[in-house]
């Protein structure tokens, strides 16, 4: 006799949901593991045709992303001596010298400075919005909740114009706190109507708990409703992120200096001398690793529900 | 420890009225029922006198301090949610020590004092177990226990029981009274359960439709009420209400009902037109050569008692009798009304009419 359970999967079902988890992530992957692949190869290999999968690494692109270069003459080479370091090594090796750092950790602190600080921006101003919509008598609230969502109801691309106008007379262009106030403004409708569910689904009892039990409202809202919405501010923080972090073509717009961040500079790499796909892809591939890093660390609030069993529903 | 005084409070959301201007007094040391059914204002009452809502108006004295329109956290008492609403994140320990930490108690008091509520209690050995795993008596036990660990000076409890399953509520309805009588605290209880209400309760508040229609002790509301609506919330089955006409003078000590006379405590107040007569079950019985006649419809067996189920030509009449002979269902029965325990209503109000029995429980209801 076979069981039956209306739970539990059936094996042939395992094995479908299996291969197609599997499929998935390989479609997903492969482009990634090719870009980190290109940006191990010589300039050589990452044109080469038939491409090539087994390869020789060398860190080329990675010294040719960090540093500036020149084409070495003979009088620079001698005067100049036998090269000291490893890097310099691979410099030589291309017919070029290393004349200093180039401008990609600038830009890349950019993108930490403006990435992480529009979404912790957008998370403190989105967790108070969402808490006041989620239990105060907001007179108009759904009005407002419809007038926030309306600003996603266009591709945010299509009011450059007049951000660019308002950027230039406000003096924000090129500065950090244009990008961060501007990607804040974007992201804040998602997080807002995001954290409201989350928080409409905490029950109002343990904030009236903590209020009788001798706190104020704020400190029950730091110590009681905010370790509950842990999962769904992780979540929104996660998508925060990621729409800062990869930003291109306001960034492209709005800043040229002080403040670009790496996605439009990465592909400036391709004109400073030949098509140099290593170093693009070496860009991309550390320009991956703090959003990867960010969501690894989350990842645990956004599997846990810690509110399970403590209000009987 | 404290005695609470509502006086004309009224609530409204937008055009909706929660709490009519209600009034009542809730002595030191007392258990305090607010009894009614679903949406009758009683839970929001509660959260006014807790701070949880403010009232739109009137005044809300605990200790002899007005606090209507103070915080919560500023009124010193207590409060157990029916879904207890223990902190998730913390363990049992944590959660009971939380009110303690408001107040920024050392540590090591802090143990000792949570030590001894567990003790009272009988939660020590679960005190480091996260909340998320314990059974519905435990978590009412550590609800209970973070109310009482701060010496409030009033407990409010809104259905506390209400979650748990049947068998659990009994004890925990024992255990929750035995805890009031030990502290002697000031407790207000709401529940729409009439019996849990009858049960544990000092004295008790029926509200009906955000109005305060009783208030008094238990047997008083039971054998006197004061409106039909307390008449037919109370009581299992509810108290039998006779409709008819006719004219009561002060002074009156009978009605004539389709001939029959029916005897009653003498009314103080005269008034003529639609009325109601009510009686409660256990004070119908039997009688073959009573001129209150009906054919008994149904009989429910309970145990000691049956309750019989009679058709008159006034409406169903239901009789609490001892089992030990049961009528024949179809049978032609008389019933007689014990004249000590009638209550007259104006069917226009629902209202009851001033008697010599019932004028010292409606002269403070």
């Amino acid at each position: 006799m076979s069981s039956f359970s209306v739970t539990e999967p059936s094996g042939g079902t395992k094995w479908f949901a299996g291969i197609l988890v599997v499929s998935y992530a390989i479609l997903t992957l492969l482009p990634l593991l090719w870009i980190v692949a290109t940006g191990f190869k010589t300039s050589e290999d990452a044109i080469a045709y038939p491409p090539k999968v087994l390869f020789e690494p060398s860190l080329e692109g990675y010294v040719n992303l960090l540093t500036e270069r020149t084409r070495a003459t003979e009088g620079m080479l001698e005067e100049a001596g036998p090269p000291r370091t490893w890097y310099e090594e691979i410099a030589r090796d291309q017919g070029t010298v290393i004349t200093g750092a180039s401008r990609y950790g600038e830009r890349f602190l950019n993108s930490v400075i403006i990435g992480f600080g529009s979404t912790a921006l957008t998370m403190i101003l989105g967790t108070m919005a969402a808490y006041a919509f989620s239990r105060f008598r907001v007179p108009l609230k759904d009005d407002l909740l419809f007038f926030i969502l309306s600003t996603r109801m266009m591709p945010p691309i299509a009011v450059a114009i007049p951000i660019f106008l308002m950027f230039r007379q406000l003096g924000l262009s090129d500065t950090h706190l244009g990008m961060i106030l501007l990607y804040t403004a974007v992201n804040l409708s998602l997080s807002v109507w995001l954290l409201k569910g989350f928080i409409d689904e905490i029950p109002r009892e343990y904030e009236e708990a903590a209020m009788i039990d001798g706190y104020t409202r704020f400190q029950a809202f730091r110590k009681v409703v905010l370790p509950q919405a842990a999962t769904g501010i992780a979540s929104t923080a996660i998508f925060c992120l990621i729409f800062a972090w990869n930003e291109y073509a306001f960034a492209v717009l709005l800043t040229s200096g002080t403040a670009q961040t790496a996605p439009p500079f990465i592909p400036t790499i391709i004109g400073v001398s030949g098509k140099d796909w290593p170093a693009v892809a070496a860009g991309a591939t550390i320009f991956l690793v703090p959003v990867m890093v960010f969501t690894i660390l989350l990842r645990k609030h956004l599997l846990r529900g810690i509110t399970f069993g403590a209000v009987r529903k | 420890m404290a005695q609470i005084r509502i006086s004309n409070v009224r609530k409204e959301f937008g055009d909706f009225t929660a709490v009519e201007s209600s009034s009542f007094t809730i002595e030191d040391g007392e258990f305090f029922m607010l009894l009614g059914p679903s949406g009758c204002g009683k839970t929001t009452t509660l959260r006014m006198m807790a701070g949880l809502e403010l009232p739109t108006s009137g005044e809300i004295f605990i200790d002899g301090e007005e606090v209507s329109q103070k915080r919560a956290s500023q009124r010193d008492i207590a409060f157990v949610f029916q879904m207890f609403a223990l902190y998730p994140h913390m363990n049992v320990r944590g959660n009971i020590s939380y009110p303690l930490k408001s107040q920024g108690m050392s540590r090591p008091a802090i143990r000792a004092k949570v030590a001894e509520v567990a003790d009272i209690l009988g939660i020590q050995g679960i005190l480091d177990t996260p909340v998320g795993g314990l059974s519905g008596g435990d978590r009412q036990r550590v609800a209970l226990g973070r109310a009482v660990v701060r010496d409030p000076k009033a407990f409010f409890m809104d259905e506390p029981l209400g979650a748990l399953d049947a068998e659990f509520r009994e004890r925990m309805a024992e255990e929750l009274r035995a805890l009031h009588d030990r502290m002697g605290a000031t407790t207000v209880y709401v529940t729409h359960d009439q019996l849990e209400a009858m049960q544990m309760g000092d004295k008790i508040v029926v509200m009906n439709h955000g109005v305060v229609e009783q208030f008094g002790v238990p047997q008083d509301i039971y054998d006197w009420p004061a409106t039909t609506f307390v008449a037919q919330f109370i009581g299992s089955p509810p108290m039998n209400l006779l409709a008819f006409d006719g004219t009561v003078t002060p002074g009156q000590d009978r009605v004539d009902l389709d001939g029959t006379t029916i005897g009653m405590p003498p009314i103080l107040d005269g008034r003529g037109g639609k009325l109601i007569l009510g009686v409660r079950p256990e004070y119908v019985s039997l009688h073959d050569d009573a001129g209150l006649r009906g054919r008994v419809a149904a009989t429910e067996y309970l145990g000691t008692t049956q309750i019989v189920t009679v058709d008159t030509g006034r409406g169903r009449v239901k009789a609490r009798l001892p089992s030990t002979d049961a009528p024949r269902v179809g049978a032609n029965v008389g019933l007689r009304l014990d004249p000590r325990t009638v209550t007259l209503f104006d069917a226009a109000t629902g209202m009851a009419l001033r008697s010599r029995a019932n004028e010292g429980v409606l002269a403070h209801g």
